[in-house]
């Protein structure tokens, strides 16, 4: 056969094959399809909440492409359904090509085209925020400022040089790092950093207490008289996990030991080298805000005779002085403060009521599941008034 | 039968108003007692004030879920005359069984057996105390997510019987013969402003002074509810005092406060069985509640009337008759029984509407405020779509389902209602108006139109497969009722779980937590999108949509009920053992009916 009569049929063949590509991408059979893959995936994507805790649940089902399927005791996993990611996206593609396609812009369809237009926003929004969106806690004691808050649920190990009278320099590397790096070295620090061990949770106790453990890895500081057992990471939402590293030293002349570093430590440990003094200090990781925020009072109040809580108030004074701002605001229950692109929330309190914790979220897409909401509120509204008069003007003509 | 047809306007006109005002004429509980006054005084509890009658009511649910108490003699105590028994005259309530315990367990563990009511008086409990105190405090130390239903129970118990005390050393300590002499000993004492505690030496004996001072800061701490407000219309809610400590703090230029005393006339009254002393204690107060502080005791009283009227139990009863009438209408007498069921059903919606305003109007909220509330207001907003059916196509099928989603929802309201108190102050977060009435409420129809949608098709079902009732005009009537609720269910369910989402954004900084509560919520509008969806592409026909709806009612029941049970994220409102069973019972028939929609029928559907 001549080149010329396969490259057409070989044309033919793919216009076809992308013809119904696009049929089924635009068929309202597949809708249906992804709309009940959702359903099925959120169902069990609830149940396993119980087991994996709600932020771990989020990571395997709803924000991932395939929800994978690890057998006990394996290495290697396999996908076995499609997650969060995977179907929004097809749903997204079904939308747009069904509008490509099927859909005749008429007045008719006015309604469904709002519709399917917050829907759109809504799954871009969602999409968004789980890329972009950023969660921290602040936690501060009456009378305490802060320029930063810290996130809840990962660490990071700062080394600080404390010799300058003025000014602290601090190097900060992040929990992901630790935990499969081998040797760490940065610019700012004239020594190298070997991890000889990461356990991304931790239980500790006193060496005393538990004779029978084995010798410990770390050789200087803490370290020796403690022993950290590694444990699962936590499923609750209301306890964190607590980092514990064996980090090394290694300077040009040698080690200079092995320290045992933990957010559950609360003395910073430090060391001397080459004339500077470090403070080793395993934290939650920090985002410094470019403003501050001072807690001026905090109030827990209670429905008389009760302990039902009635209201939960914090008031600080927000200082910036790049904007010149310098005032009080009130942050309670429903009512954040909106401030350069950050959320403060009032989210929790401890120490006997003396210490206020607000929720910083800095979401750039928050706006949009507003609009998605005004959008599909009037589309369906539209809709369906318009079935409705339809349907009383058939009844009594 | 044409004497029936013109009496049964007649007969339908006086039952319904028989219905509604046979309670005015009852009479008072205990003859010659003015105890319905009594029950009108409000008390604060649990930071809402509210009238002694629903204190009674709710701590006999608690205690025995039942509002009255079944006596011996085959005759029933109401609650308040109960109440007013166990503050005044102990030693006879406490041989009055109150104490309700079905679990084997809690049974066989405290070593009781043999009574077939399952009740238990306190004297009963009294020898078991330390067992009871022993296995709470065991269980206490074990999360609550994690407790057997026995650890469960028996901590239940253990504050059940606290409870019990509590009310029992509310208005006087519960030794006490004569309060009234008591407190009149004790005003003396205040009037000539001595101290009230001298420094106590071993030689002297107590004088009485010190010894009334310990027995009222007993009084002060174990006291349930707070009974004396503070004189004024501007009093808030925080200055109302517990018995104890209204007489601990009087002051020797303003005596002791008229409420304390006209409330230590009052027990004493009841307790010696002086009638009269009782009735002009209770007068005497009630004026003085009228001159001194306002409003309150007006609402009070209304809380009152509310709980005798019951207009929830009212409704639900008559839903029922709604049903047989319009399931009835299908067989014999068409227009006629259909008619009575419509009149009927508009009555009972009507009752069931007052109810809700009146609690709205006592709550100062949105009609949605726990689950209790929900379950009133998914049923209200059932029967609102189901009247509108009705209207529009008259064939008894908006009746019947009305009626039957009105019984079951009051008959879940019910059992939520045994918890306690069903309109208690709502938890920080929740404590705003605003997405109370605007998220919750488009969540709770959402619900309603689904569940509706739901039952239309197991009507369609059960008609079609059953009987031979369902004709082809019908059938496609009901199909186009399935589909324009479905629509309506989109639309609520969908708008309010974006309301919802923003909320979350508004208090929490996000927009979705894929919370199970949240996601129960998606479930819904995500199945009632796949109805639409099917039916618009043709993927699904008449008995197809019917089946597909009725997967709607497990989808919502599993939303409103389901996520609860996993006790996890922000929504979980406790753990409800004992509707799980009935939950999982009431999916299964759900899967009966959508298999026997998918039955090829034996014949086409009859034309008219």
């Amino acid at each position: 056969m001549p080149p010329v009569g396969t490259s057409r049929l070989l044309n033919n063949i793919m216009v076809r094959y992308l013809i119904a590509c696009g049929r089924v991408l635009s068929s309202l059979r597949l809708t249906v399809l992804l709309l009940g893959l959702g359903m099925v995936l959120i169902f069990f994507g609830t149940l396993d909440q119980v087991h994996l805790g709600i932020h771990a649940a989020q990571a395997k089902y709803f924000r991932s492409l395939f929800v994978l399927w690890q057998p006990v005791g394996a290495d290697w996993s396999i996908p076995i359904f499609p997650g969060g990611y995977l179907i929004g996206t097809l749903l997204f593609l079904n939308l747009v090509a069904a509008h490509g396609t099927r859909f005749k812009p008429a007045p008719k369809k006015i309604g469904i085209f709002t519709i399917h237009a917050g829907v759109v926003v809504l799954l871009l929004g969602e999409l968004l925020t789980g890329l972009f969106a950023k969660e921290s806690m602040m936690r501060m004691d009456i009378g305490s400022a802060q320029t930063y808050s810290e996130a809840p649920r990962e660490t990071e190990l700062a080394i600080i040089d404390t010799s300058s009278k003025d000014d602290d320099l601090v190097v900060a590397i992040p929990e992901s790092l630790l935990a499969h790096a081998n040797v760490i070295q940065h610019p700012a620090l004239p020594f190298a950093l070997k991890i000889v061990k990461f356990m991304a949770n931790a239980a500790l106790a006193m060496r005393s207490q538990a004779s029978d453990a084995s010798p410990s890895l770390a050789t200087t500081g803490i370290g020796p008289n403690v022993v950290a057992t590694e444990i699962p990471r936590t499923v609750k939402q209301d306890e964190r996990d607590l980092t514990a590293v064996f980090v090394q030293i290694n300077t040009v002349q040698g080690a200079l030991g092995t320290w045992l570093v933990s957010n559950a430590l609360g003395v910073p440990q430090s060391f001397s080298y080459d004339g500077h003094t470090y403070e080793l200090r395993m934290r939650q990781k920090r985002y410094y805000k470019p403003f501050t925020i001072k807690l001026l009072d905090f109030r827990h109040d209670i429905y008389p005779g009760t302990d039902i809580p009635k209201n939960f108030s914090s008031r600080i004074r927000l200082i910036d002085s790049r904007q010149k701002e310098d005032r009080d605001v009130l942050i309670y229950m429903n009512s954040p403060l909106r401030y350069s692109g950050y959320t403060f929330y009032q989210a929790g309190f401890d120490n006997n009521d003396k210490t206020s914790i607000l929720q910083v979220v800095k979401n750039p897409t928050f706006i949009l599941p507003y609009i998605a909401c005004g959008l599909v509120g009037a589309g369906l509204l539209t809709q369906f008034s318009m079935h409705l008069v339809g349907f009383l003007r058939r009844r009594r003509p | 039968m044409k004497l029936w047809k013109k009496l049964m306007p007649w007969l339908v006109a006086a039952f319904c108003l028989y219905f509604l005002i046979a309670f005015f004429f009852e009479g008072e509980p205990k003859p010659g007692y003015a105890l319905r006054e009594f029950g009108r005084f409000p008390v604060l509890l649990n930071g809402r004030i509210k009238p002694l009658d629903t204190v009674a009511r709710t701590s006999l649910l608690i205690l025995c879920g039942k509002q009255s108490l079944r006596v011996d003699d085959g005759k029933s105590l109401s609650a308040i005359e109960w109440l007013i028994e166990l503050m005044t005259r102990p030693e006879l309530a406490d041989d009055r069984k109150v104490f309700k315990i079905t679990n084997p367990d809690t049974l066989g563990a405290l070593g009781l057996q043999g009574e077939e009511s399952k009740n238990y008086s306190f004297s009963q409990l009294v020898p078991h105390a330390q067992d009871v105190e022993r296995q709470a405090e065991l269980a206490s130390n074990v999360e609550e997510q994690l407790r057997t239903p026995f650890q469960r129970d028996v901590v239940k118990l253990y504050e059940r019987a606290t409870l019990y005390f509590r009310l029992k050393n509310s208005l006087e300590v519960a030794d006490t013969d004569d309060f009234q002499a008591e407190v009149d000993a004790y005003a003396k004492t205040v009037s000539l402003g001595l101290p009230l505690i001298k420094p106590a030496r071993n030689s002297e004996p107590a004088d009485a002074g010190s010894e009334a001072a310990q027995r009222f800061s007993f009084l002060a701490q174990s006291a349930y509810f707070f009974p004396i407000p503070p004189a004024g219309p501007s009093g808030k809610p925080e200055q109302w005092k517990k018995m104890g400590d209204s007489l601990l703090t009087a002051k020797k230029d303003t005596g002791i406060p008229k409420p304390a005393l006209a409330y230590a006339a009052m027990a004493t009254g009841y307790r010696k069985g002086d009638a009269a002393a009782f009735n002009s204690a209770v007068n005497e107060y009630r004026a003085w509640l009228q001159e001194h502080v306002g409003k309150i005791p007006r609402t009070a009283r209304l809380e009152a009337f509310f709980n005798a009227f019951a207009p929830f139990y009212k409704s639900m009863t008559l839903y029922v008759l709604v049903f047989i009438l319009a399931c009835g209408s299908w067989l014999v007498w068409p227009t006629t029984l259909g008619r009575y069921a419509f009149y009927l059903l508009i009555f009972s919606f009507a009752i069931h509407t007052i109810g809700l305003l009146l609690r709205i109007y006592l709550e100062g909220r949105p009609p949605v405020t726990n689950l209790y509330s929900s379950a009133v207001f998914i049923g209200w907003g059932a029967v609102l779509l189901g009247i509108l059916l009705e209207r529009f196509y008259h064939n008894g099928i908006g009746s019947a389902t009305a009626s039957i989603l009105g019984f079951l929802t009051l008959l879940i309201a019910h059992h939520l209602s045994l918890d306690g108190d069903t309109m208690e102050m709502m938890r920080a977060v929740l404590d705003t108006n605003g997405w109370l009435a605007t998220h919750v409420v488009c969540i709770t129809l959402g619900y309603a139109s689904t569940y509706l949608a739901g039952f239309l098709a197991l009507i369609y079902i059960v008609r079609s497969v059953f009987t031979s009732s369902l004709d082809n005009e019908t059938a496609t009537s009901l199909s186009r009722m399935v589909y324009g609720i479905v629509c309506f269910a989109t639309l609520f369910s969908f708008v309010g779980t974006i309301l919802g989402g923003i909320w979350a954004d508004q208090s929490w900084g996000r927009f979705w937590g894929w919370d199970p509560k949240e996601n129960g919520a998606l479930l819904i509008v995500l199945w009632n999108a796949i109805i639409l969806h099917a039916r618009w592409g043709g993927l699904v026909r008449q008995r197809g949509l019917m089946a597909m709806a009725v997967f709607g009612n497990i989808v919502t029941s599993w939303s409103w009920f389901g996520v609860n049970m996993l006790g996890i994220g922000l929504h979980s409102y406790g753990f409800m053992d004992k509707a799980f069973p009935w939950l999982i019972a009431f999916m299964m028939t759900q899967v009966v009916m959508m298999a026997l929609a998918a039955l090829p029928l034996k014949r086409p559907l009859p034309g008219k």
